[in-house]
């Protein structure tokens, strides 16, 4: 069977299996639509969790962003898991015990004030629209890579699924369809990264290969990362393992901070603990989750640097008439392009760019049957373009797979960036139809009508997602990156202070969360978008939320110590969060 | 009410205890340290890389399996588990 159908069969079965699961778990009262019930198991909130966390950018993206990044790749493997160690010991547990819908309950809440609950909800909203409008182009670009379709059909498709699915079953629907889409996403991503691993060190498991001594080939018997580190020192890079000092290590610890308080501060992260039945079901399905992400975070790095061995010893120096068939595969597709700058037929991969910008194929070919580009040549010895995704969407090529698996791969980069878009989507719909609607316009809506309007807008937000994935604003890819900053900056700080610190004020969480997404926020757009010379030697602006954490920090306890302490009754709140006994009872309000 | 500050205070210890590992694992060995860590073999990882992109998500996982078991013996001791 062809790759095609394969493809057809894999992805069709895997939407079949999730509009069967949502089916199956459609709900009819506003705490399964919001909280699924309260009633989840541990280990199934830990699958869900895993799913809901890894997007189309870890799947996809990450292990190729790491091949090309060597140590400092690191940013990312640490600062998405290191999350879960504050989000495990200084959220979680507190937040399942307080036991209601969403964050800016949280928020509303523990500081009295309805201004504190539209603050939370306002930047709940901002940072998922970030997020999702990223998933729904990634479900695009999957659907146009593997099925010839194009991008915003495949957007569409992905929309009417997340919509059915999504809106039928609420949080349940959600739950049940992401553990299912965990698996699939999982085995995805392992078969291919078992199968290169075996190839080039004949060890299966990916982590240990990774520094086990290469089987065969002109490196046989060398350590792989020495290995490594020797061929592309010879292409002019630094050496992959070598660390980062000076302002590269500053930003590292920066951007890794960034990632790790704003994965705790992610509403799409914090609204899963809401769905187990106990504190220590929340405590338990936070160390399930961080173990189903690692076991994908974990061999990762090291696809990403088989992927780089593999290219480099694969086309380098090789004559374009006999280079692999996946090369030409994905020079079709445009994640690959070959400039030949000497005119000599041989392709020279090398430090620096080889063309200017992303490659614009003119639609002939040059004398070696290569995709003629128009773009300009860069200085540079570099013949080469290669885009980073191509690292896990080719290895199943690479790595000489059947067909299927190549089907399989597709399917689980559609698990990934649905499964995310999914929560995301809850979270946006929950604020406005729960926190704004029921909270503050009309606290005496039914049951029924506050079902029916958390319907709405689902469709609703989904119709909004897909607008912009349909129509990305140019920096949308920049963007999904800075949500982090932003939940940096506005919701770790005065969560962690609101269970930690009984005397943090509804004035203090107000402020602190105003000044502190809107210093991320201007530092990023002017930055990014008005040319602003960065500040502090050249802080990237991915790591300028770690600033606005402090701020927040800083200006929260600042202006709580100088307004008056909060009520009796919501100290009392604090004391009562802090003591796992009575969790069911808490969630039935 | 002594018993659930006491309680707050066992939990407070055992958060910090955590949180001081992951810092040193993090921001230690696989950043500042990464370096000088790298000239030694781990097996065939320099150590610093192996903590930065292995190592490092070992240890976080670990920790909150620690969490998990600490707090539950906590939470009987003090009488206030579930």
């Amino acid at each position: 069977m062809s790759i095609m159908t394969w493809t057809y069969i894999m992805v069709g079965g895997s939407f079949a299996l999730y509009l069967g699961i949502a089916w199956a778990s459609r709900v009819r009262d506003t705490k399964g639509f919001y909280v699924a019930g309260g009633g989840v198991p541990p280990l199934a909130n830990g699958l869900a969790t895993a799913a809901d966390w890894m997007s189309a950018a870890s799947f996809i993206s990450m292990a190729g962003m790491i091949s090309f990044m060597g140590f400092s790749g690191g940013t990312y493997l640490m600062g998405w898991t290191g999350g879960y160690v504050l989000l495990a010991l200084l959220l979680a547990p507190y937040l399942r015990k307080f036991g209601k819908f969403t964050v800016p309950d949280f928020v509303g809440d523990r500081y009295y004030s309805t201004t504190a609950r539209i603050v939370a909800l306002v930047c709940a909203i901002f940072v998922s629209l970030t997020y999702v409008a990223g998933q729904m182009r990634g479900v695009g670009i999957v659907f146009s890579r593997f099925l010839e379709v194009d991008v915003n059909t495949g957007v569409i498709i992905g929309m009417i699924i997340v919509f059915f699915y999504a809106s039928l079953g609420g949080m349940k629907g959600i739950t049940w369809t992401q553990v299912a889409q965990y698996l699939v996403l999982i085995v995805a991503f392992l078969v291919p990264a078992v199968a290169i691993s075996l190839k080039i060190t004949g060890i299966p498991l990916p982590q240990l290969g990774f520094g086990a001594r290469i089987a065969e080939g002109p490196d046989a018997g060398i350590y792989f990362l020495q290995a490594l580190d020797a061929i592309v020192t010879d292409l002019g890079f630094t050496p992959y393992t070598q660390a980062s000092s000076g302002m590269a290590l500053v930003n590292m610890v920066a951007i890794t901070t960034c990632l790790m308080v704003g994965t705790a501060g992610l509403p799409h992260v914090i609204i899963r603990f809401y769905t187990v039945p106990t504190v220590r079901a929340a405590r338990l399905s936070a160390f399930y989750a961080l173990l189903f992400i690692a076991i994908l975070y974990t061999a990762a790095p090291a696809v990403g640097a088989f992927a780089r061995y593999n290219m480099i010893r694969s086309v380098h120096g090789a004559t374009y008439a006999n280079v692999p068939s996946w090369f030409k595969n994905w020079e079709r597709t445009g994640l690959i392009a070959w400039y030949d700058k000497n005119g000599d037929g041989v392709i020279q991969y090398a430090k620096g760019q080889a063309i200017q910008g992303k490659p614009v194929f003119t639609g002939q070919t040059g004398p070696h049957g290569q995709r003629l580009v128009s773009n300009k040549a860069a200085d540079g010895p570099n013949e080469l373009f290669v885009d980073n995704d191509i690292m896990v969407l080719a290895n199943p090529e690479i790595a000489n797979l059947p067909a299927w698996v190549i089907a399989l791969v597709a399917a689980g980069g559609l698990a990934a960036a649905l499964s995310t878009a999914s929560g995301l989507l809850l979270v946006i719909a929950s604020a406005i139809s729960h926190d704004l609607y029921y909270r503050v316009l009309n606290p005496r809506a039914s049951e029924k009508s506050r079902l029916t309007v958390g319907r709405i807008m689902i469709g609703l937000a989904v119709l909004v997602a897909g607008y912009f994935g349909i129509n990305p604003p140019g920096f949308v890819a920049q963007v999904v990156a800075l949500a982090f900053g932003l939940a940096a900056s506005s919701f770790f700080p005065i969560i962690v202070l609101g269970v930690f610190w009984k005397r943090a004020t509804r004035e203090g969480a107000i402020t602190g969360m105003v000044c502190g997404i809107g210093l991320t926020l201007l530092y990023i757009i002017q930055v990014k978008f008005l040319g602003m010379q960065p500040w502090l030697f050249g802080l990237a602006p991915e790591g300028v939320g770690i600033i606005g954490m402090f701020l927040n920090f800083a200006i929260t306890i600042g202006v709580s110590l100088a307004t008056p302490p909060p009520p009796e009754a919501v100290q009392e709140l604090v004391e009562h969060v802090r003591i796992p006994r009575g969790a069911g009872a808490a969630i039935d309000h | 009410m002594t018993t659930r500050h006491a309680y707050w205070k066992a939990n407070k210890r055992t958060m910090l205890f955590l949180l001081a590992i992951w810092a040193v694992v993090s921001y230690g060995c696989s950043m500042v340290w990464a370096d000088s860590l790298n000239a030694i073999m781990f097996g065939g990882f320099p150590l610093g890389f192996w903590f930065a992109q292995q190592g490092s998500i070992y240890i976080f996982v670990l920790l909150i399996l620690a969490y998990f078991l600490i707090m539950e013996r906590l939470d009987k001791q003090f009488d206030v588990h579930e």
